[in-house]
């Protein structure tokens, strides 16, 4: 009997497959999935965090003590027509007691254009450096690199759209354009009638023998600022708010070598990562909420990279360093409104080595043990996270 | 020579030889399905492999050298039902190669051209990685090899239909021979029916199948899911009670959970080569099979 059941739907299946494929992804209109992340952190210092010489934003923090939640996400995404692709995705998050709604992608993309051109528009993660298109619950710690937390707040993300075409090419090259609206952190103000910023990015790509990928990445971003407010420092009258406006650019260099014995990277690979940004400031800054208003002119140089080399050595094991180093070179005619906007320097080179070690049970689920020796500032502190994320729901397919 | 060597210069040869003529320029997932190209289209075909016999295509980088190659193919070609769900939309998403999207003509997925087995009752993802589609790893039937190359051919015409004419010549000839390889094939392996087999996947449902060799059971407790020392006991205890005449395994998997349970039981192993290019003599599809019943047949001595 249950033979014949199972012929039955073996016929059945066969029967309604399509022409051309077999339904596998779209088989629910549209695919969802879940991801759920959880953590328990433990660290020392209770002072606010901060990255002397950089005004913190975004999402900037170190995380929290105890137990808490990461970034719990739905996504959604299907095919809308024969031209349109469509993603969404939100992140449920708590802050301060509030549990917010964070709409962290919400776009269309262009199919079947051809010619290699791909267009994209609505809200993105920006094709900045390497891992600022990749979701949290991709990267391989469970927080950003520090110069992804200083300069873009964790992600650079904003609205607006992005053109890019991939070359005709036995060598990999990927070449593309955003323009953006410039009014999320680190941009601010939608300046320029709500076109306030732009990126430009291009990629590079290829094998070496069969056990060896690598990618190499140019990109740059600027923005015409009207107000990038730093929510993230802390300071004795918290009424003041530092204000940043004039111009601000951001230029990336990204590297990645994956390598996999014989290109089968089911049992051990190996994954080196490494990425370098400068960023260039030329405006003005301002204390919202002092009286009189206090200001100064600036001029700001902020760069930071971070290596990280990732390796799996046996199937679902996987052990990660990471190095991180961020460097501040400010300058303004008042420094003590410099300092107040957390631009000085202090003095301190922040720096951070992490290390971790995660367990993949399935591609559905991972649970990581992070520790971190963190002197990202003047109070040096050890910091320890375990996490959770496990994904429910449509098989999500990795980029390199 | 190698099969390691001999790897390294085929993709070598890939990567700086590309020829002007021809008319099609395929991308196939798997080294199958570019032999069967390589059979149905020869010198009209510039076919490129993205994965070989020594990797499992079950995961494999979505690298920039495979988006490239998507960029520019004319057919994509690959086993399918979910098999390459991990890599392939990447690759087909980012390449935004019109031609080759899932729908249009130059998008083939060889596991809906044939009935498929072990379709699962049950969606649930604690059974590990079960394919909703069925068991994608058709190629190892030369049953539905041979139903894979009629459809195939017409879709080759259908792209390039001004070879219409050597194509249908070249599968004719195809069918030929591999009509008459399959009556050798299957005379050669008629001792192995009936045969118990412990499989590390379930990779060789279709070839199984087709030569009536029952599998008893696998080393991956869960498809996807390693072997676990709690796991081989419990297999060691059925083989007790009933004994199975070899251990199966490709060559990309590790054999470490096979060995174990060899030794626990003294079962023969036999490594396959599982698809072209895995191993000695299995340079085309023909190979392939000769060199499986080989071993499959040695295991009985």
């Amino acid at each position: 009997m249950k033979k014949s059941v199972r012929l039955l739907t073996a016929a059945l299946a066969f029967a309604s497959a399509g022409q051309y494929a077999v339904a596998a992804q779209g088989e629910f209109n549209p695919d969802i999935s879940l991801i759920l992340d959880g953590r328990y952190g433990d660290y020392s210092n209770d002072s606010d965090y901060e990255l002397p010489g950089f005004m913190l934003g975004g999402e900037a923090s170190r995380g929290e003590k105890g137990f808490h939640l990461g970034h719990n996400e739905l996504v959604m995404s299907a095919n809308i027509d024969d031209l349109f692709f469509a993603k969404m995705t939100t992140a449920i998050a708590e802050h301060e007691g509030e549990t917010e709604v964070e709409l962290e992608e919400a776009f269309i993309e262009s199919q079947g254009l051809g010619y290699g051109l791909t267009i994209r528009a609505g809200r993105f993660y920006s094709d900045i450096g390497y891992m600022n298109n990749q979701h949290g619950h991709a990267w391989d710690f469970m927080d950003a690199p520090l110069v992804y937390m200083g300069l873009f707040g964790n992600q650079l993300i904003d609205d607006g759209v992005q053109l890019s075409w991939v070359a005709p090419t036995d060598v990999y090259f990927r070449l593309g354009f955003e323009f953006t609206r410039g009014e999320r952190f680190p941009a601010g103000g939608a300046s320029n009638d709500g076109k306030g910023a732009s990126t430009v990015f291009a990629k590079w790509g290829g094998d070496l023998g069969v056990s060896h990928a690598w990618q190499f990445g140019l990109s740059h971003w600027s923005a015409d600022i009207d107000g990038r407010t730093s929510a993230g420092h802390a300071h004795e009258a918290a009424t003041e708010i530092p204000s940043f406006s004039g111009d601000s650019s951001v230029s990336a260099v990204d590297f990645i070598w994956k390598w996999a014995p014989q290109g089968n990277k089911h049992e051990t690979n190996f994954k080196l990562q490494l990425e370098y940004f400068q960023r260039d400031d030329d405006g003005t800054i301002e204390l919202l909420g002092s009286a009189p208003l206090e200001t100064t002119s600036y001029q700001g140089e902020q760069t930071g990279w971070y290596l990280q080399g990732v390796y799996q050595f046996m199937p679902r094991w996987r052990v990660g360093y990471r190095y991180d180093r961020l460097n501040a070179d400010n300058t303004g005619a008042d420094a003590a409104v410099l300092e107040e906007a957390g631009l000085d320097d202090e003095g301190h080179t922040p720096e951070r080595s992490t290390l971790m070690i995660d367990y993949s049970r399935s591609e559905y689920s991972r649970i990581r043990f992070q520790f971190s020796q963190d002197d990202s500032y003047e109070d040096s502190d050890n910091s320890f996270f375990i996490q959770y994320i496990v994904t429910l729901g449509a098989h999500g397919a990795h980029q390199f | 020579m190698k099969p390691v060597n001999h790897y390294i210069l085929l993709i070598s040869l890939l990567f700086f030889y590309t020829p002007v003529q021809a008319a099609l320029n395929v991308f196939a997932c798997e080294p199958e399905w570019a032999s069967l190209v390589n059979e149905l289209a020869a010198d009209r075909a510039v076919t490129y492999s993205a994965t070989t016999a020594y990797q499992d295509p079950h995961h494999i980088e979505a690298r920039p050298s495979l988006i490239a190659k998507v960029r520019r193919a004319n057919l994509v070609i690959c086993s399918g039902a979910e098999l390459e769900i991990g890599w392939l939309p990447v690759l087909l998403r980012q390449a935004a190669n019109a031609d080759v999207l899932p729908g249009r003509q130059g998008y083939f997925e060889a596991a809906a051209m044939v009935e498929r087995l072990d379709i699962p009752e049950v969606l649930d993802r604690s059974q590990g990685d079960v394919h909703a589609s069925g068991n994608p790893h058709v190629h190892l039937d030369p049953r539905r090899i041979h139903t894979i190359a009629k459809a195939l051919t017409t879709r080759l015409i259908e792209l390039d239909s001004d070879g219409e004419a050597f194509y249908k010549s070249r599968l004719q000839d195809f069918e030929q021979r591999w009509q008459s390889a399959m009556q050798v094939w299957k005379s050669r392996a008629g001792s192995l029916k009936g045969h118990r087999a412990i499989v590390h996947h379930r990779d060789w449902v279709y070839l199984f199948d087709w030569l009536g060799i029952e599998i008893a059971g696998a080393l991956e407790p869960k498809p996807g899911l390693p072997a676990s020392a709690g796991h081989l006991v419990s297999l060691k205890q059925m083989l007790d009670k009933q004994p199975v005449s070899m251990i199966v395994h490709t060559i990309y998997q590790n054999p470490r959970a096979a060995k174990r349970l060899s030794g626990l039981t003294a079962t023969p192993i036999v490594e396959l080569p599982y698809t072209v290019g895995g191993g000695e003599a299995a340079d085309d599809l023909f190979g392939l099979f000769d060199v499986t019943i080989d071993k499959l047949l040695k295991a009985l001595q």
